[in-house]
């Protein structure tokens, strides 16, 4: 009996090892990756990243100026066409969501959630890029705020749903109208989940790379115009990523820095903001 | 007290009407997008998939100039630079979640797990540019000559060290999905009940037993369905693969070799198209793509669904 | 006594159920009625009938009139806000809005609506404190969470929000079931004193709260109405020896 033991212990002792052994090896690689962002953006990273565009190759030094302003511009742009079709979308699925329809348009959502992001730049190329007979900061905006909607849709739902009814039935005794109780009771109570929704949906797109590559195209100088192409730090870094000149590369290392950091401090504000309680 | 107003006021029940009317069509926008992308794919493919039919997806040339155009090359190395990853990163993953849900001490786990979500969040050109500067030229230094020398009389692993490669393709998937499949598992483990441990535990099992016994048979569904979420989202993955897979069309058992896939090709030659049967060709593999993802991704969700009961989302 | 709120052969249907059957009433102006009824007696359905709450519920049917003022609630031009706006509520568990101050709690009835006016604003929230002897309790922290004050303050928070929007009608629906013996006290006190400008009509599970305020008393069973009549009536000397079986606690 006791080496029926012995074995059992082993065998569990073992499997525990294996499992240690494979959280050290996910943790790693991701470790590793994490380093050498810090390590290669921090000696890349100087102030003329934020200040300067791309120097022409051969001459060392330049930053992503354009880039900065191109990722902001377009993300200004996406938000504003994608919040309100995702947040005021939830607010029908939250209201009148018990039909065939509410259930089509989330069933829609999900679906385009999971839809490669270099396919939603296809389409906004054959809509928007060819009938406007050029690459536009427009069509890449229109592209990320189609990844937009889904994410913000689903998660504003959710957060309606965790409003209780009570509140809403107190507005209507009160006399005010469906409307704007929706505007300023349902919503304005599940404020704090809708930021966190939003806050990570503006995260995911500031760093998609694919469906901007045939709509925005990127640029290497200004953009004077909507209608131009215009640059985006995921698109720079990505050209100067494949570039065979070591100063691009350097360039290319600060802009992974600077994405990341954009990209955690958007994400920590989210959870921030998905740890406050509704009744604060 | 006010004097009694009429209860009669149209004004109100317009406002209402027209809110509704407002949200209603932001809702329908969502159902009109996915109708107007699905339309658009398949419209766009057309001129090819008259051309071509079914030697689209068996046919190899890949021939602009001649205007002649298979996909099988990019199909090959699509689902094998994806299956491969999964294959690689699935036990990995499970590993850690089943390590941070139930052997590490909480504090850890709680530290460890957010930790990992965050990095499902790093934007894919950023592992590519890592991919492409720091681990290929490694791979090609130290890993790939070590397994053309040990093992390099297996068909996988022969011909020279690219560094850019069907295997710097595989490792650099395995690590960008293993934070999705590691945190969905995670949550799938976190639903099982406890009464279902405990009663392991009473049969006198030691942990790993109870895993066996208990934890997995439960989550097994779930963790299947983490698994093709992350098949899905490797199939479509575009900018680290690009990056790091060499971008040549080609059918080698080996590796070592560079290789294409579906999204690669789209990323590379969709901008400048040297004909509208070009571009029709690349909205096909575009529509395979879709296609391919949909399915993936209604099943993954169907498997998660059954074990959580919960709605995973967009987010997922 | 002159009656400000009629129903006449109110019906109301969840899909398949017939919950309130055939029921008519007379609800006199500035008088308490309190409906009783063992639980699922459709006491909350009828009353939330009166000032069309079940509009938001889907699959709810609601046929046969109620009048107010003699005009019908249900009529065909009626817009149910207006109706909200003369018959308010107060709910069975206290919903101050949570991300509102105790000021704007009391004046968010007009907040809502988007008709503020600074200067009248200050006047109403302290008549409408007043009115439900919260202001001395509030008066220093007017700005604070509304989430703070006890449930019982949150209550009475609710009626004064009710009342801020001056109602003509004042529907309660179990108000004082979520509260200890003290805060219900001082909710019944605060509902007598309210019946001298409004018509109050309360739902309750609680007969004793029925005797102690009410005027008229109407009893409920599976949905009908069995007895309607002076409060002391049903309590002394019922008609119907289903309403004495329940008044005596032989069921329900």
């Amino acid at each position: 009996m006791i080496g029926y033991d012995l074995r059992r212990n082993l065998t569990n002792n073992f499997m525990m090892c294996l499992m240690v052994g494979a959280a050290l090896a996910v943790m790693a690689p991701l470790g590793i990756i994490f380093v050498h962002i810090l390590k290669m953006g921090a000696s890349s990273l100087s102030l003329d990243f934020f200040t300067q565009i791309p120097k022409p190759t051969g001459e060392s030094g330049g930053g992503m100026a354009n880039g900065l302003a191109g990722s902001a511009m377009m993300i200004g742009m996406s938000s504003c066409l994608g919040l309100p079709v995702g947040i005021l979308g939830a607010v029908y699925l939250n209201e009148f969501g018990g039909n065939r329809f509410a259930t089509a348009v989330r069933f829609s959502a999900d679906v385009l959630a999971g839809i490669p992001s270099i396919i939603t730049g296809m389409v906004a190329y054959t809509l928007l890029v060819v009938p406007m007979k050029g690459f536009s900061a427009l069509a890449g905006a229109v592209a990320l705020a189609l990844i937009m909607i889904p994410i913000v849709l689903r998660t504003t739902e959710e957060q309606l749903k965790m409003v209780p009814g009570t509140l809403r039935e107190a507005s209507l005794a009160l006399g005010v109208p469906c409307w704007r109780t929706s505007l300023k009771v349902t919503l304005v109570s599940a404020r704090a989940g809708i930021i966190t929704g939003v806050l990570l949906s503006i995260a995911r797109v500031a760093g998609e790379t694919a469906p901007l590559l045939f709509t925005a195209l990127g640029n290497q100088f200004w953009s004077k115009r909507l209608t131009e192409p215009m640059a985006a730090i995921p698109l720079q870094i990505f050209n100067f990523a494949i570039s065979p000149y070591e100063d691009w590369h350097k360039l290319a290392w600060a802009g992974a820095l600077v994405l990341v950091v954009i990209m955690f401090t958007l994400n920590l504000t989210a959870r921030y903001f998905g740890r406050i309680k509704h009744n604060g | 007290m006010s004097e009694p107003v009429s209860l009669i006021d149209t004004r109100v029940v317009k406002g209402d009407l027209l809110f509704k009317w407002i949200i209603f069509s932001l809702a329908a926008a969502v159902l009109l997008i996915l109708l107007v992308m699905v339309v658009a794919m398949v419209r766009e493919s057309l001129p090819s998939i008259r051309q071509f039919g079914a030697k689209f997806i068996v046919g190899r040339e890949w021939d602009a100039v001649k205007g002649d155009f298979g996909a099988l090359d990019f199909l090959y190395g699509s689902v094998i630079s994806s299956v491969l990853a999964l294959l690689l990163a699935t036990p990995l993953s499970v590993g850690a979640a089943l390590f941070i849900t139930e052997i590490a001490p909480r504090r850890v786990g709680e530290i460890i797990a957010p930790i990992i979500e965050l990095l499902a969040a790093i934007p894919s050109v950023i592992y590519g540019l890592w991919g492409v500067l720091v681990m290929a030229p490694w791979l090609q230094q130290s890993i790939q000559p070590w397994l053309i020398e040990h093992l390099g009389f297996l068909p996988f692993f022969q011909g020279a060290p690219y560094g850019v490669s069907m295997l710097a393709a595989v490792f650099i998937l395995m690590i960008m999905v293993i934070p999705i499949i590691t945190s969905i598992t995670k949550e799938v483990l976190m639903a099982v009940p406890v009464s279902q441990k405990e009663a392991a535990y009473a049969l006198g099992a030691t942990r790993w037993e109870m895993f066996r016994m208990a934890l997995i048979p439960y989550a097994r569904s779930g963790v299947l369905g983490a698994v093709i979420l992350g098949l899905g989202r490797a199939i479509g993955e575009t900018m680290a693969v690009t990056m790091v897979i060499g971008n040549t069309p080609q059918i080698s058992l080996s590796l070592l070799a560079p290789g294409y896939t579906m999204p690669s090709v789209i990323a590379n030659e969709f901008a400048e198209t040297t004909s509208k049967l070009h571009s029709s060709a690349l909205m096909e593999i575009g529509l395979i793509l879709l296609v391919v993802t949909l399915i993936i991704n209604a099943l993954a969700r169907l498997l998660i669904w059954s074990v959580t009961r919960g709605d995973t989302g967009a987010r997922a | 006594m002159e009656s400000k709120l009629q129903l006449d052969q109110l019906n109301v249907h969840f899909g398949a159920s017939h919950a309130v059957k055939g029921v008519s009433l007379d609800f006199p102006a500035n008088t308490v009625t309190a409906i009783i009824g063992p639980s699922g007696c459709g006491k909350s359905t009828v009353l939330r009938s009166i000032n069309r709450m079940h509009d938001l519920v889907p699959g709810a049917r609601v046929t046969g009139k109620i009048l107010l003022d003699d005009e019908d609630v249900y009529g065909k031009k009626v817009d149910p806000v207006a109706v909200r706006r003369r018959i308010g509520m107060v709910f069975q568990k206290a919903n101050p809005f949570p991300a509102m101050s105790i000021y704007d709690n009391v004046i968010s009835g007009y907040k809502l609506n988007g008709r503020v006016n600074k200067g009248e604003m200050d006047v109403i929230v302290e008549s409408s404190l007043k009115r439900v002897a919260l202001w001395d309790e509030v008066k220093d922290r007017l700005k604070s969470s509304a989430m703070a004050l006890s449930g019982g303050q949150q209550q009475r928070l609710c009626i004064a929000r009710t009342v801020a929007v001056q109602p003509e009608v004042i529907l309660m629906d179990e108000p004082c079931s979520a509260l200890d013996p003290i805060a219900t006290l001082k909710i019944e006190e605060l509902i007598a004193e309210l019946k001298e400008q409004y018509t109050v009509v309360i739902v309750t599970h609680n007969m004793q709260q029925a005797a102690r305020v009410s005027d008229c008393t109407a009893f409920l069973y599976l949905g009908e109405l069995i007895e309607f009549d002076v409060t002391k009536k049903i309590f002394t000397n019922p008609a119907k020896s289903q309403t004495e079986d329940y008044i005596t606690g032989r069921f329900g």
